[in-house]
């Protein structure tokens, strides 16, 4: 390595993780002013343990993601066998169009045009609309996952199968998914915090009562710094360093598998 | 007999994606296309016209004789919606060009670390990626504002004299743009940049290229397709980008995705927004569809994430 | 061209990846407009080596010099010294022209322009300069790629394996062609190959290489004829092998060694008596008649024009002669003797 690429691996590196590092740092500030060094404290941590709306809104969250990362894992996983493994049928077009639009589509639009059609049905805004809107906008991610391995995936294996006797079911649940594990699993993570981080769709299709985590820091982060959020945005951050560890270690490990 | 089987187990496959997307995707996209049409209104819905299911072919005709473009006449003859659409262009285009100039030297950087080194190395450009997307730009609030952190050390180093203002201008949503979506720009740069032939570049140095130049014109060149995917890639949700606007730029920001949000939310004029949100994707449709093929580069990356 | 090309030298030359030696200890002298091949398997060091040469490694120890300057510190772009890659390693984003100029910036425009010309005239390629590299067949591009290495008059021209991506028919060609390019310049080539046959019809002097050593250099019919062990001598082709035991001092390179089956000379460079040794001899070589060693024919193959016989001696091991047919030739199963020249014969030590 030359001193160019060096410099431009550290100037990088360090600008994607000053902010971060940054946040961590005035978590741990006694002081409620970023400009003032009061002392390392963990003082803002029991003041975010105490803050009842906040937590009542990272346990929507945490629901949102878990419900919304399993149907979307579910449908995308399907939407990855029929994008992979079939290759023509009508409306082949279409069904790309479905699986992958959503990944392009803006947010403001997923989020605007659920919006209209639930007012439309007369369905009432909640945690439901939620979880819908979530899986939607998930599902399309979670495919691309699955479809790159599955076209890593050695074709002749599922045929070996079905050769030895096996039917299309049989052969789904022994051999394809079994292989598919790692992808699945790395696209439902990748599923559960593209919906524990959104705002923007969460904000048009929640109801009262339904607040979502990024809602609430939304609406706090709108007023200015705030060391709670500081300490809340530790958490989260490391919550999703462990999420990125496992997910890597999986993607590791299947290479030897 | 297997054929029938497998016909149908094909056709129990599709369905659930099928039936799910074709509810919450495209029927919700047709409505809101057909709110856009609707008059203009700040009511709660029914929207006129309404479809009458059971007119037949008459209620057909009325209703497409109803639908008008008064609301994309609103859009394109006033200036604030116009100034709008050619913001977001325009912070999304300067954006992509500083994400290409800054992204460029780390992806290259990427794919020329020791072997043994570059799956670390990628997963720490993937970790910010993973982190909140709120949680990103909040922290930039942090370091940019008056008595914020960058303020502080340029004032300690005696390189400013006062606080710069930051914050709330045009500079800090740029800032914004270009630190959130470098992760997009650098995934499907590195895939591209890590699959050149190195032979090409040894075959340069040999014929007495110096290091700059093989850059310049072996890596370069060969890697326009991987730049062309990961600006893509940016463009495409940074038109439409509400939180950075909101939060780093200020009250004369005009991007579409702020205008939406606000029409929809204090405004309450639903047409409108959804006119908006037409808009949006008219706009980003042109680099998804010029795009589509150096889309499918970054699609091999998404497996790493 | 100068009155005196430079010359290559490497010395000690060391390349270690770990605790592995893919290059170890080679020491070579090139001679001036010398054609001269590095021959031996994948993975023998062969390659390693050109890219050392070439500046593509470093070495760990050890040096390399052209003339009186040193090389071995240069980066490639410094070295005046180009590379043939076995790829090709053409610039799919440039034309073939554009290829071929890409090393001569330094030139000017027009200069490069005729320089360009002229190489293209040299590898028979006029009127492609304008083309895409992936428009052309494989031989055009191994020629464009050639074109490209020579166009600022290297000192050195290195090919790694240059008609390894070639088929069989076109390989032949390019082999005589490769050679009057190289008469004709004057400049000094290395060649990798695989391929002895490739080497023996290209080199001027070859150089086998076996787990990163260099472990003989001489010209082709030496190399045949004198292989100095086990090795060279059934990389270059057939070769019966006679186990013995080395005779007294003798003058000159002349020894006898006692086998199981008789007493028969060869030829040999100080080793003890009572040295076990191994006698090489080409099937060629071996004259069936009334002298030499007792054997069976076992089996005889015509072959138009020559006779492969198998001949199995009293141990019940084998030797293959092979020779022109002639009538009275001893058919299959009868009894004969064979025999060798003491020069046709190379004794190595077991």
């Amino acid at each position: 390595m030359t001193w160019v690429t060096r410099t431009a691996l550290v100037v990088g590196l360090g600008f994607l993780y000053a902010p971060i590092v940054v946040l961590i740092g005035y978590s741990f500030n006694a002081s409620p002013l970023v400009t003032v060094w009061g002392g390392f404290s963990t003082r803002w941590y029991a003041t975010l343990l105490a803050d009842a709306p906040l937590l009542a809104s990272a346990w929507v969250s945490l629901e949102v993601a878990i419900l919304a990362s399993l149907i979307a894992t579910l449908l995308g996983t399907l939407a990855a066998l029929v994008l992979e493994r079939q290759r023509r049928f009508r409306g082949r077009a279409l069904f790309t169009g479905l699986v992958l639009g959503p990944i392009v589509m803006p947010e403001v639009m997923i989020g605007l045009s659920l919006l209209l059609m639930f007012i439309g049905i007369g369905l009432d805004r909640g945690m439901l609309t939620i979880v819908i809107a979530h899986a939607t906008f998930c599902t399309g991610f979670v495919a691309v996952v699955v479809a790159a391995r599955l076209r890593g995936l050695d074709r002749s294996l599922e045929e070996a199968a079905a050769d030895l006797g096996a039917p299309p079911l049989r052969v789904l649940t022994t051999i394809t998914l079994p292989l598919l594990a790692p992808a699945v699993i790395a696209g439902a993570l990748l599923a559960f915090t593209l919906s524990l981080d959104d705002l923007v769709i969460a904000s048009f299709v929640s109801g009262p009562g339904s607040t979502t985590l990024p809602m609430r820091l939304y609406s706090r982060v709108r007023l200015g710094v705030n060391p709670e959020i500081n300490a809340a945005s530790t958490l989260l951050v490391g919550l999703v360093s462990v999420v990125v560890l496992v997910s890597s270690w999986l993607t590791a490990r299947r290479g030897g598998a | 007999m297997s054929g029938r089987s497998r016909f149908s187990f094909d056709r129990l496959i599709r369905l659930p994606p099928f039936v799910w997307l074709g509810a919450f995707f495209l029927l919700p996209f047709a409505i809101t296309l057909k709110i856009s049409l609707s008059e203009p209104a700040t009511a709660i819905p029914p929207y006129l016209p309404v479809l009458d299911w059971r007119g037949g072919l008459d209620g057909w005709s009325s209703f497409l004789e109803a639908l008008n473009l008064d609301n994309y006449a609103t859009l394109y003859a006033d200036p604030f919606y116009r100034d709008a659409a050619l913001g977001s262009l325009g912070y999304a285009a300067l954006a992509s060009l500083i994400l290409v100039a800054v992204g460029t030297p780390l992806a290259y950087a990427l794919s020329r670390a020791p072997a043994r080194w570059q799956p670390l190395l990628l997963a720490l450009v993937i970790v910010p990626f993973w982190t909140s997307f709120l949680i990103r730009i909040y922290a930039w609030i942090a370091i940019l504002k008056p008595e914020g952190l960058l303020n502080l050390v340029l004032l300690r180093l005696g390189l400013i004299a006062r606080p710069l203002t930051i914050l709330n201008t045009d500079a800090a949503v740029i800032i914004g743009l270009v630190y959130a979506y470098l992760p997009f720009m650098v995934l499907p740069l590195y895939a591209v940049m890590n699959r050149l032939d190195p032979t090409l570049r040894d075959a340069a140095a040999d014929l007495g290229a110096s290091p700059t130049r093989v850059f310049w014109s072996v890596t370069l060149p060969l890697s326009l397709p991987g730049i062309a995917a990961g600006a893509a890639l940016c463009f495409i949700p940074m038109v439409g980008e509400f939180i950075i606007p909101d939060l780093l730029g200020s009250s004369e920001t005009l991007m579409l995705g702020r205008v939406l949000w606000t029409e929809f939310f204090s405004n309450r004029d639903w047409p409108l927004a959804s006119a908006v949100a037409v808009l949006i994707l008219a706009i980003v449709i042109v680099p998804v569809v010029l795009f589509r093929d150096s889309l499918r580069v970054g699609e091999g990356t998404g497996e790493g994430r | 061209m100068s009155d005196v090309p430079p010359r290559l030298t490497v010395r000690e030359l060391t390349k270690s990846f770990g605790t592995y030696r893919a290059v170890d200890a080679v020491t070579l002298d090139l001679e001036p407009g010398e054609f001269f091949c590095l021959l031996g398997p994948s993975g023998c060091g062969k390659s390693t080596l050109l890219r050392l040469i070439a500046g593509f490694e470093r070495p760990t120890s050890g040096q390399i010099r052209l003339g009186d300057q040193d090389l071995t510190g240069l980066p490639p772009h410094r070295r005046p010294v180009n590379m043939m890659f076995q790829s090709y390693a053409l610039f799919p984003h440039m034309s073939v022209a554009g290829n071929i100029g890409y090393g001569l910036k330094d030139m000017g425009r027009t200069a490069a322009a005729v320089r360009v010309a002229e190489l293209l005239r040299l590898v028979r390629l006029e009127g492609f300069g304008e083309r895409r590299p992936e428009t052309l067949s494989g031989g055009q591009r191994q020629r464009v790629a050639l074109a490209r290495a020579l166009a600022r008059e290297p000192q050195l021209l290195l090919l790694d394996e240059p008609l390894g991506a070639l088929d069989r028919g076109l390989r032949e060609e390019t082999q005589g062609e490769l050679r009057t390019i190289q008469r004709r310049l004057g400049t000094a080539f290395v060649v990798v190959t695989h391929d002895p046959e490739e080497a023996m019809m290209l080199a001027d002097r070859i150089g086998v290489m076996e787990a990163g050593r260099l472990v003989q250099v001489a010209p082709p019919i030496a190399l045949y004829r004198r292989p100095v062990n086990r090795y060279v001598a059934g990389l270059l082709g057939d070769v019966n092998l006679l186990p013995g035991r080395l005779g007294p001092d003798a003058a000159g390179e002349v020894r006898t060694v006692e086998t199981p089956h008789g007493i028969v000379q060869g030829r040999t460079t100080s080793l003890a008596e009572g040295t076990p040794v191994v006698v090489a001899v080409r099937p060629e070589d071996l004259v069936l008649g009334a002298q030499g060693l007792p054997a069976t024919v076992t089996e005889a193959t015509f072959l138009g024009d020559r006779l492969r016989r198998t001949l199995r001696l009293p141990d019940g091991s084998f030797l293959r002669a092979s020779g022109p047919p002639a009538e009275g030739d001893p058919p299959a199963g009868s009894e004969t003797r064979v025999a060798f020249s003491a020069d046709a014969a190379a004794i190595f030590p077991a």
